[in-house]
């Protein structure tokens, strides 16, 4: 098709202009990240660093129990992937490709979980933890979330447009469930795997009014909380100081929508899709 | 058959514990009262849901709800929408303003309600600083209970808008070239062309999106905890906040009341969820 070199450049232009509002606040904290505290309190407010410095960083991770909030953050994200992967593999294998009494009510109860808000029964689970004494601990944060419908789906999805005949070839083989799963079915699923995974771990670490609930001890908390609190830790009054440890926080999850995008929107559209 | 039951065993038990079970206590506490430490006490029958459906100020909470959620949602669509059409554009480095343009869904409600409590910031804010650019005088964004809840909705609206940009997007690729083809061999261009084709097509994600995000807006708390915490002068406390402030906040344990709540809570995503696939669903259209 032949383009309209005038139409061209006010596409561009549109884009462009989408563009800077989109990432103004990742520019901005960025930006804002490298000034001192007197440049980003001027009025009014100044937009570009004009000696861009990493002291707020430092300042950030030795003032506070950020890179402790950091690990902790990674450990509950890396369990609830993981815990969340093997039992949507389990539990999608078994809907893809085993003969179970009652299949279509048990499925119908996987998709049911997905309607339930979390906000609707999280006082009866902040009960329960508190009863087992599992308040300020990584089993508060990591146990709910082990298991997902949504996960369930999303590879139940993936598995059926997988051949029923190979599955067949290397049952008739003699190997069993687990090995035609592990050398067969994982191997080529990887993409589904991969949605699944970046999913999950999003989901964890960007939680925010359950660890909230759990969690009351600074070093036990998660870097969500963490950040949000950054304003009432004495020295954190300045923005700048602030916005250093928003950008840290921000490092994991743009690295994944940036190099993860096509596995995320891959997830997407098995959410649209209806099954 | 016994593998199969053992392969979803895991699941099943986690959701038991942790959704099922937990809906049911719901219920219990919603007719009990409970002691300063949450264990019930006497069954009070309906008295909670009385208290919810008569006290003034929680029908203005519901009300509240409802306006914040269409003050996201349809922004949130409509901006997602032209965004999306944009992204269509076929020209060079349209891969790299695609990426770009799905930032938002990066943040986290805390990264990006940190950033846009700054924005809004009466003295050092961007917002108050364009106005000065017009020497509008400055707003107290979100010290004003006129401008709270708005202000609340602008945060969450660009939050919500890389996921929609996503979900649109991958929507607008699904529309087969040919279609495109026959309506322009038979003349459609430009605006028509939007109007009876793309529009068209895109209404089963469009459709999926409103579901989506009408449930998200109903949870939103992240944001109103740290712009607002739900004031000024419950401002912006809508319902998922006021469970919050009920059950947990300055000591208060009111479980009771708060799971009374939390279970209409329940209801309108059901009966949201029902409504929409029920009368939405015969209008949309489905290849």
């Amino acid at each position: 098709m032949k383009q309209n070199p005038v139409a061209m450049a006010a596409t561009y232009a549109l884009l462009a202009v989408l563009a800077f509002v989109m990432l103004f606040p990742l520019l901005y904290a960025i930006s804002g990240s490298l000034m001192s505290a007197r440049e980003i309190s001027t009025y009014p407010p100044a937009f570009l660093p004009s000696q861009p410095r990493l002291s707020n960083f430092v300042d950030v991770l030795n003032a506070l129990p950020i890179p402790r909030q950091y690990l902790n953050s990674l450990i509950v994200a890396t369990c609830v992937m993981v815990g969340q992967l093997v039992t949507s593999i389990f539990s999608a294998y078994a809907f893809a490709f085993l003969r179970m009494p009652f299949r279509n009510l048990i499925f119908a109860i996987f998709l049911a979980t997905m309607m339930v808000p979390w906000e609707a029964i999280i006082i009866p689970n902040y009960l329960t933890m508190s009863q087992y004494h599992l308040i300020n601990s990584y089993p508060a944060l990591i146990l709910p979330f082990l298991a997902a419908g949504f996960g369930t789906f999303l590879l139940r999805q993936f598995f059926l447009s997988f051949p029923k005949d190979l599955y067949e070839a290397v049952l008739l083989d003699g190997g069993g469930h687990l090995r035609f799963l592990w050398s067969i079915l994982l191997p080529l699923s990887r993409p589904a795997l991969a949605a699944l995974a970046i999913w999950s771990f999003l989901s964890a670490w960007n939680q925010f009014l359950w660890p909230l609930l759990v969690i009351n001890r600074d070093e036990m908390q998660t870097l969500q909380i963490g950040i949000s609190r950054l304003q009432d830790v004495e020295a954190g009054t300045a923005p700048n100081f602030i916005l250093a440890g928003t950008v840290l926080a921000l490092v994991p999850t743009l690295l994944l929508i940036y190099f993860g995008q096509r596995h995320i929107v891959r997830g997407l559209t098995a959410g649209a899709l209806r099954g | 058959m016994v593998t199969a039951l053992a392969f979803v065993a895991p699941s099943l038990v986690l959701f038991c514990v942790w959704i099922f079970y937990p809906l049911i206590r719901s219920v219990y506490l919603s007719f009990h009262g409970n002691d300063l430490f949450g264990n019930p006490a006497a069954f009070v029958g309906l008295a909670q849901y009385q208290q919810l459906f008569t006290l003034p100020n929680l029908r203005e909470t519901i009300v509240r709800t409802a306006i914040f959620t269409v003050l996201t949602v349809v922004p949130g669509l409509v901006l997602g929408t032209v965004i999306a059409l944009a992204l269509q554009a076929r020209i060079a480095g349209i891969g790299i303003f695609r990426t770009l343009l799905a930032t938002p869904f990066a943040f986290s409600v805390a990264t990006a309600s940190v950033i846009f409590q700054i924005f809004f910031n009466p003295g050092v804010g961007v917002f108050n600083g364009i106005l000065n650019l017009f020497h509008v005088q400055p707003v107290g964004w979100l010290t004003n209970p006129a401008t709270a809840l708005v202000s609340v909705a602008v945060a969450t609206v660009w939050l919500q808008l890389g996921y929609n940009v996503l979900v649109l997007s991958s929507g607008l690729q699904g529309i087969p070239d040919e279609i495109y083809e026959a309506a322009r061999l038979d003349g459609a261009r430009g605006l028509r062309l939007a109007t009876r084709i793309t529009l068209p097509m895109l209404t089963p994600t469009l459709f999926f999106l409103l579901v989506v995000s009408t449930i998200t807006a109903l949870q939103s708390f992240g944001q109103i905890h740290i712009l607002t915490r739900g004031g000024p002068a419950g401002a912006t406390t809508t319902l998922v906040y006021s469970v919050y402030l009920n059950a947990f906040a300055f000591g208060s344990t009111n479980y009771g009341l708060a799971s009374a709540m939390a279970l209409v809570l329940f209801f309108i995503v059901i009966v949201i969820t029902a409504v929409q696939f029920g009368v939405l669903e015969r209008r949309v259209f489905y290849r």
